[in-house]
This record gives structure tokens, sequence and C-alpha cells, in this order.
């Protein structure tokens, strides 16, 4: 809490956030805004919230019947009846007609202060507020004595130390028809209630809180079955949870592009691509793969009823009927033009706190461009991406994108996101082929290729590339190119064979020669041999012949 | 105009200040030189019951309530247009 300056909580969701605890305590605030802005109920609810927590509070109505007052507010949980019946809230109904009145000269609003103070005595109240004070201007025609008096009734209110809310309504150029800014110097808030392309988007502005630091932006608000809430969209930080774990994206062949084998819990996953690339099938392939973990996937689509999510996905062989079944997987269909962007904003944010789901799917979040401004469809896009990282939730999020060429998104979603993959359904030789590109993939390194992706009744695959000649080849020419190189792998290894035979012929042949030669050198060296011994023989003859005559020859 | 019931006058002040004096003074005098019928006054001080001011609705001071005849008529003010107090309390032709 700032110093000097003590606040008192209105138990607005966001709005103590924006102004770092709520309204200024002891003093009054000026809430304006034009005809069913939601003042009564902002007031309302600062009301309700102080006598839930100690500080007895007083609404004077100058307008509303008290009975109706709570009976609107019942249906947001307020139970107004019990904190009157607890002497914690307390009406002071003061109606004027004036009709039945007349003005003779000189007069002041005495009657007002001591019947305020009268009830504020009574339930010992520390909150007032007053609905609307410029009512009065209809029932008083000097508004000397009115503007006067409202003077003292705004010291008087200091005095006694009320955290009041003073409720005006909106002006041709300024922010009360009366001027009622002039009384109050310490805090303005300003609620706007905007109508663009036929939906309607509230607006919260603190024109001015002296003493404090506060935020200046507009900040949506909106009005819904929890009553008031601020959505205070650039308040928020860069403080939450980091994920080492890996998660399946469903499809193996995209976990193995990705180092590490997966993509990080807690990231948010951008799928772009034109219309038809399949980023249903991927952002629901994530969905189904968390089912299968056991965890819990809220996919919100924006084009389709879930009947036809769950039909469309049997087509490539995902039953995603039974998680529905099974309560792991809730689908929450509505058309973007149904809520303004506020209200799915929140519907969003609370639908992810009551399922409290570990994937959540967006599809697409294109479809928010046509109903709303681009800067305010990123803010509450990076609300959801905060809300989901701060709550370790991993997001999908889909974008139809007109132009493939473009690596961009019209909303600049690509500094949320922490991962990216682009589907792309690129026209070649005749054929339109579905490709995926890891884009981006903060902290994982990746592979750097398209790689072309088939969608079959068995599920997703990612082909293998095929690197032709002239680069990567995808569909027919792929499958052609794969074709070719099988026919002429055949080829070849039909001349190998060929090749092949030829030599062991010639070795054979070869063999068949050296065996002959062999023979007939091997008859050679037999008649050699032969020979030798004859001639050998011939010698022992002659050496006995010659010896036999010299023995004749001695006798 | 039924004549025979009283008109009954009820000035709401808050303490003495100038305002409700000069109302208190104003009205007598109406009242005395004006009326030629049945008259009664009461002049409450919503400082010493505040209360009433919540279950008469009164807002300005000084208020005076014209109760009967119906319907009720209020004029705000310190009463000191004569010619008008008396138009609002539709007794300007006394008879």
């Amino acid at each position: 809490m700032a110093k000097g300056i003590s606040k008192a909580a209105t138990g607005i969701e966001g709005f103590d956030e924006i102004t770092l605890g709520g309204l200024p305590a002891g003093r009054p605030t000026l809430v304006c805004g034009s005809a069913g802005c939601g003042k009564t109920l902002f007031a309302t609810t600062f009301l309700v919230n102080g006598a839930r927590n100690g500080e007895p509070g007083l609404f004077v109505t100058f307008e509303e019947r008290p009975p109706d007052i709570v009976e609107n507010v019942a249906s947001l949980g307020f139970d107004v009846d019990q904190l009157v019946a607890e002497g914690k809230v307390q009406f002071e109904h003061i109606a004027i007609d004036p009709s039945e009145l007349a003005e003779v000269g000189d007069y002041d609003l005495e009657g007002l202060f001591l019947r305020l103070e009268l009830a504020v005595e009574e339930i010992g109240a520390k909150r007032i507020v007053l609905d609307t004070i410029e009512s009065l201007f209809s029932a008083f025609s000097n508004s000397a004595i009115l503007r006067a008096e409202i003077r003292r009734l705004f010291d008087w209110l200091k005095d006694k130390g009320l955290t009041a809310v003073i409720t005006g309504e909106r002006g041709d150029g300024a922010l009360t028809r009366q001027g009622l800014e002039e009384y109050v110097s310490d805090c303005v808030i300003l609620l706007d209630h905007r109508v663009h392309n036929q939906v309607s988007t509230r607006r919260l502005r603190i024109v001015k809180y002296r003493g404090t630091a506060h935020g200046t932006n507009e900040y949506p608000f909106l009005i819904g079955e929890d009553g008031f809430s601020v959505l205070p969209v650039s308040s928020l930080g860069l403080e939450h949870k980091v994920y080492e774990e890996r998660i399946s994206s469903g499809i193996r062949d995209l976990d193995r592009m990705l180092s590490g084998g997966g993509f990080h819990r807690g990231s948010s996953i951008l799928l772009s691509g034109v219309a038809g690339s399949g980023k249903s099938s991927v952002a629901m392939c994530f969905a189904d793969e968390a089912c299968r973990r056991g965890e819990k996937a809220l996919y919100f689509s924006f084009e389709e009823s879930s009947d036809q999510i769950a039909r469309n996905m049997r087509s490539i062989g995902l039953d995603v009927a039974r998680w529905l079944d099974q309560g792991l997987l809730r689908c929450i269909s509505s058309r973007p033009t149904f809520y303004s962007l506020e209200m799915h904003l929140a519907i969003i944010l609370r639908e992810i706190a009551r399922f409290k789901p570990q994937l959540v799917v967006l599809d697409p979040i294109s479809a928010f461009m046509e109903s709303g401004d681009l800067g305010e469809v990123q803010a509450m896009l990076l609300r959801v991406v905060d809300y989901l990282k701060s709550n370790g939730i991993t997001g999908i999020f889909s974008h139809l994108a007109h132009d493939q060429t473009l690596t961009k998104t019209d909303a600049g979603l690509s500094s949320l996101m922490d991962a990216w993959l682009l589907l792309l359904n690129r026209e070649a030789n005749g054929e339109f082929n579905r490709e995926l590109y890891l884009l981006k993939a903060r902290g994982t390194s990746h592979s750097n290729q398209v790689r072309e992706f088939v969608m079959t009744s068995d599920g997703i695959r990612l082909e293998e590339p095929n690197l032709g000649e002239n680069g990567a080849l995808t569909g027919a020419a792929r499958r052609f190119e794969e074709a070719r190189s099988r026919r002429a792998e055949s080829t070849r290894q039909a001349e190998m064979a060929a090749a092949q035979r030829r030599i062991d012929e010639r070795r054979r042949k070869a063999e068949a020669e050296i065996e002959a030669l062999r023979a007939e050198v091997a008859a050679e060296e037999e008649e050699l041999a032969r020979l030798l011994a004859a001639e050998e023989e011939h010698r022992t003859q002659a050496a006995n012949d010659l010896a036999e005559m010299a023995a004749v020859r001695r006798v | 105009m039924e004549e025979s019931r009283p008109l009954e006058l009820t000035l709401y002040v808050a303490g003495q200040t100038p305002k409700s004096v000069a109302a208190i003074r104003n009205l007598e005098k109406i009242c005395a030189e004006h009326l030629d019928r049945e008259y009664e006054i009461k002049v409450v001080d919503l400082k010493e019951n505040p209360k009433l001011a919540r279950e008469h609705n009164i807002v300005a001071i000084p208020t005076l309530v014209r109760q009967l005849p119906v319907p009720i008529q209020k004029i705000i003010g310190d009463l000191s247009d004569i010619e008008k107090v008396l138009v609002h309390l539709q007794i300007s032709a006394a008879a």
C-alpha cells in the first residue's frame, strides 16, 4: 500500500490491483459514466464488500427504490437483505417528486443532512454511496442553492471521514451533467460503454487519483455472473514458473524435430496457417495427447461446435469423444461476435479457473481480429498467455493467416509465443501439399526442415524429407522422385548383377584355360620324366655293356 | 372545496436558523391575514427528532407541508412571497 494515503478496498476484481489498494479511505470518489454503464453496480460492490469486512455502509438512493437495487445485485451473489438484517448495510431512499414541490424563498438541504447523519450513526457507517446525487438537480430549481449545498455535503462527508462513492451521469463534454467533478478533488473514475461493430465494450479509466500512483490506461471491465471485474491487462508482469519437462505434441514425427523430444510444459505454441492447412487437427493432437497422459485439456473453439470437432477428428483417427465422456476434455464453442472481447476473455479465464486444465487450445485466435481492434486483441491474448503461464498451463493458439509468405501474425503475436509452427499449403505441379515448418521454439534446438505433413486415418505423419536435385520435394513430386529413384536403383542393381555374372563367367573360363594348360604342362613333364628315365636306362645299359665288353677283352 | 375540515399545515425546521425563523413568522402572518377558515399549524424541529425527516421524506429546510386537504402539497423556502404561498396552498381565492 502506498504511503500517506490509506485505501479502502472495493472488492472489485482487478480494480484494487490497478489502484494499489482501492479507493481513498475517508474521502469522496466520483464515479461517472453514461446510463447503464455499471455505476450503481460499482457502488454496490464497494458497499457490500465493505460491509462484509467490518465497514458498515449506507446506500443513499435518489432514484431507484432499495428493493430494486437489492434485487438487481442478488443475481450476482450479493445477499444485501441479509446484510441489511445484520445492520451492516442500510438504505436511505430519498425520493423527491418535483410535482408536489414548490419553492418559495430561501432554503437549504438541512433535512438531507439530518437524515444522512441519523442513518450514518444508526449503523456506524464507514462507507456511503450517493446514487445519483445529480437527481437533486431535477428536483430543485434553484441551482445556486444546490451547488452550495452539494459543496457543503462533500465537506461534511470528509469531516465524517466517510469513504464515499458518488455517482454521476455523463454530460456533454463534461464528466458529469452538473459538473460534479469540480467538487471532488481526490478520485474520479470514468466508466464507459462503447459499441463498436455491434459489440459492446465496457471500459474504466481513473481520471484522477490524488496522492497515489495509479494506472492511467483505459481498462476493460465487465459485468458478468460474478459481478463487476476490471481486467488490468497491462499490470501483469513476467514472473512465471519455468518448466524443464517436455510434453509430446501427439505427433511423433513433430516431437522428433525438436531436440529433447517435444515442447516445454507451460509454453505457448502458435499454429499459424492458411485455411485448410490442418491447424485444428494439430491442435487437437496436442489435446488428445494430454488426455492420453491423463491430463485435462480445454478446447475453446470459435468456429466449430464440439460435436463437429469430435466428428472431424475421427477422420484423422483421433477419438476425442471418449475424452469428452471421461471429462478429461472440454470443448467450449462460441462465436467471436457473440460477446465482446472482454467478455470472451473473462469467460476464457473463468472456465480455465474452473476446469483447471493442463492444456488449453484457442482455435482460432484470428477469429477475434474481425470483431475487435488489433491492439485490444493483442492485449487480450497477452492476458490469456500470462494467465496460462503463471499457472503452468500449456497454451495452443491457432491463427488463420491470409498470406503464408509473410511470417508474421496480424496481432503481433510472435513475441508472446514460445514456439511457432508454420503450416503451409503450397501449390506445386498442379497440387496443394501440406507442409509444416518449426519457425521458432524457444529454448530448444530444432530441425530446419520443411516437412510434408500428411493427415491419414491413422493420425498425422510427417514424411521424411526428400531432397531432390532441385530442393525439397513434396506430394506427387516427392512420390515421383521416390519412384524414379527406385527405378534407377533397380536398373543399377540389374546392371551390377549382369556385370557380376560376366566376370564370374570369365573367371570360370580363365580357370578352365589355366587347368588345360596345367594339364598340358603335366603331360609334357611326364614325357620328359619318361625320356629322362629312358636316357638313364640307356646310360646304365651302355655302362653295363661297356663293362661286359671290357671283361671279355681281358680274358 | 370541503370547507368543514380544517387546513392542516406542518412546518419542518431545523433549529432556530434565520430561514426557519423567517418561515415561521411568514406562515403565521399569511394565516392570520389571508385565511378565513380553520387551520392548524404544527412546527416540527427536525434537529430534535431527525427520524421524522425520514418518515415524512423531508429534504429541504424549511418545508411547509399541507397534509389536508389531500393531495399533500409541499412548499420549501422561507415563504417570503406571500402570493406564491397562497397559490400553492390553493387557498388564494379565500371564500
